[in-house]
């Protein structure tokens, strides 16, 4: 039985327990799927769980806390659902985590980039995978483009792709591309002058529409519709269309997932504008990974900026 | 198609350059990995390859604008107001022809005309009026559609001329460009005439994508179905299911125009400003008492999908408040996809 029948009757049995179960769906072209809702059997019909499995089905849980519901889950999705466990903003006794082995998903704006001289990405009317190729259907003839260079960035600093604590796991377990995050990224970007990093993020910036993707497409973002960017009593953040006040939420938004992000990057990639938020959260993870030696959604324990201990552990007041 | 004008790719940095001089002048511009509508640099090329993400509105319409500034002196009575600077003339180059119909949403709402419900006494808006009356739009033609485009739904088409002052068409190696208004027509003065055959390969470049764009159903039932469907709140749940109440599909909808009014101030010195606001957003609806009639994702895409299928066009003479231009759904971090929302809704409705 193939991996992807497999996941199905998974599905299937997951709903005598479990009210919905979420996976992916065809998308409305031939590089997006969408989010799908199983409630009944023959929903499962249309879960496709692959290349194309980019959003985060953990985002959707705290709206359904209080019943039981299972999401077919990468292991970026799982460790937002651990997180959210650890917070108590859902119970694990109400999730039911079906895993599988991700080999990483697409990165439609790399396609984009890569198609530039032939097609936009939405032209393109079908994909075929082929071992570690795609092959893409366009206009213009077939295009075939390697895995690698299409596939996002989180997925080859992943360590873990398989879902952590999954209650099934189907298939085999996929490796790990990466055995730690060195935030490379974020080490060849800190070593811009301060002058030259201000630049990038106001002009990056500048073209947010401040339609809160980013915030919304969070799984760890549970203010929901009580989010500060939008208190209009008190108006924290003035309704002006000013970098100033956009780089402020941003700083706000990485502030709040501070030990709390797990890297799964849908802020980023929600983004419209193609705006490269995660980096703010990174930042901020890589310094709680090394003040607490904690990790989001991997480490067990309450996150450290949800309580605090006499003597922190991992930080060495007299030694400074 | 007599009279058209042509301009080498090469030839057009230089031109927009030249337009630049008497208007402000916005054009798509590659940013990263969006495409926005900026102006551009002196001699800087449009992105011609990849459509803009975000529709032309904005120049228009824009984030935010401030409609007075006040100020308080120290130790004196009184606020003083000051009106904001007068909008100067703007064109756009490379809109797309649904953006160019978008405005068609827009200006019955903002120009006074009224609707079939309020016929009179309809107020003008100056801010958006000022702007649109100096904007000249020269639309480039699509050659072929997105997945997610579908703007002959709605009534328009890849190379309609609709709401465009100037229509622009891909040729080898350059554009035809043929004036649609009289204003249009003096931005094109200095260019040279087209030849026959490139009007002709325009024409033909017209034919093809048209046809691409396949057969478009029937949506005449959509207004009743939904507002049948109002009261239904297992379909909403169901359709809203994967939507993420957030603001991209409001923000980048070339027809979606409301807005919101704020003071904003530091100190004793600040801005009116009115800055869009959406219906996806639960601050749309909530009431000073803190009541929220409209609770919840389902209610606000009902409400989003209703008002550009239903109630729009009950007050506007049948017109759908959607130009098809497809980027609420490309653009959807989960793929929320209106069409397929307003065909189960005809069909829920037909099915009973």
């Amino acid at each position: 039985m193939s991996i992807q029948e497999e996941l199905k009757q998974a599905v299937r049995a997951a709903l005598s327990d479990a009210a919905c179960v979420i996976g992916w769906g065809p998308g409305p072209d031939a590089l997006r799927a969408t989010p799908l809702f199983m409630r009944g059997e023959e929903d499962a019909d249309a879960l496709h769980a692959g290349f194309l499995s980019v959003s985060n089905p953990a985002l959707y849980l705290p709206e359904y806390k209080g019943s039981k519901t299972a999401v077919v889950a990468k292991g970026c999705d799982a460790r937002s659902v651990m997180q959210l466990v650890s917070e108590n903003l859902v119970k694990r006794e109400e999730v039911v985590i079906i895993g599988y082995g991700c080999k990483g998903v697409i990165d439609v704006d790399k396609v984009a980039a890569k198609l530039a001289e032939v097609c936009e990405p939405g032209e393109v009317t079908a994909l075929r995978e082929e071992g570690e190729d795609v092959v893409l259907i366009t206009p213009k003839g077939e295009v075939r483009l390697p895995k690698s260079g299409i596939t996002a960035d989180k997925c080859s600093r992943c360590r873990f792709p398989n879902a952590l604590d999954a209650d099934v796991f189907v298939g085999e377990k996929a490796h790990a591309p990466a055995d730690e995050d060195d935030y490379a990224d974020l080490t060849a970007f800190e070593a811009l002058p301060m002058e030259e990093r201000q630049a990038f993020w106001e002009k990056e910036m500048s073209r947010c529409i401040r339609c809160y993707a980013c915030r919304n497409a969070c799984p760890l973002c549970v203010c929901r519709d009580h989010c500060v960017a939008t208190s209009r009593e008190p108006h924290w953040v003035s309704q002006a269309d000013g970098v100033r006040d956009k780089l402020f939420f941003q700083v706000i938004h990485a502030s709040h997932l501070a030990g709390r992000c797990t890297g799964c990057g849908e802020c980023e990639r929600a983004c419209p504008m193609g705006i490269p938020v995660l980096l703010f959260k990174r930042a901020l993870s890589r310094r709680v990974e090394r003040l607490f030696a904690y990790r989001a959604g991997v480490d067990e324990g309450t996150p450290p900026l949800l309580a605090f201990t006499l003597d922190e552990p991992t930080i060495k007041e007299r030694d400074w | 198609m007599s009279g058209s004008k042509y301009i080498a790719y090469d030839a057009l940095p230089s031109w927009l350059a030249g337009l630049a001089r008497e208007a402000l002048v916005y054009a798509p511009r590659r940013e990263g990995k969006a495409v926005t509508y900026r102006p551009l640099a002196e001699g800087e090329m449009p992105e011609l390859r990849q459509r803009p993400t975000e529709s032309a509105k904005h120049v228009v319409f824009p984030r935010s604008e401030a409609l007075f500034t006040f100020a308080k002196t120290p130790g004196k009575p009184g606020v003083s107001l000051e009106e904001p600077e007068e909008p100067g003339r703007v064109v756009v180059f490379g809109a797309l022809s649904c953006d160019a119909r978008g405005f068609f949403a827009f200006d019955p709402v903002y120009n006074g005309s009224g609707t079939s419900q309020y016929p009179s006494g309809a107020l003008k808006d100056p801010y958006y009026l000022k702007r649109r009356e100096k904007t000249l739009l020269i639309v480039r033609a699509c050659a072929a559609p997105l997945a997610t485009c579908f703007c002959h739904w709605v009534g328009g088409g890849p190379a309609s001329d609709q709401g465009a002052d100037v229509l622009a068409t891909d040729v080898e190696g350059g554009l035809v460009l043929r004036a649609v208004t009289e204003q249009g027509g003096a931005l094109l003065a200095s260019l040279p005439d087209a030849a026959t055959e490139q009007e002709n390969a325009a024409a033909a470049a017209h034919a093809g994508a048209e046809e691409k764009m396949g057969e478009a159903p029937d949506l005449a039932d959509a207004p009743k179905a939904l507002a049948k469907l109002f009261e239904n709140t297992a379909f909403w749940g169901k359709e809203s299911a994967h939507c993420l109440s957030c603001g991209t599909c409001t923000y980048l909808c070339p027809t979606c125009y409301c807005f919101n009014i704020t003071d904003e101030s530091n100190g004793i010195a600040g801005a009116r400003i009115r800055s869009w606001d959406n219906c996806m957003s639960p601050l749309f609806t909530l009431e000073t008492s803190g009541h929220n009639p409209r609770i919840g994702k389902a209610a606000r895409l009902k409400n989003r999908i209703g008002h550009k299928f239903s109630y729009y066009p009950q007050l506007h003479d049948g017109r759908f408040s959607c130009c098809g231009c497809g980027r609420c759904i490309k653009s959807c971090p989960s793929s929320v996809d209106v069409r397929k929302i307003v065909l189960e809704a005809i069909k829920e409705v037909a099915n009973g």
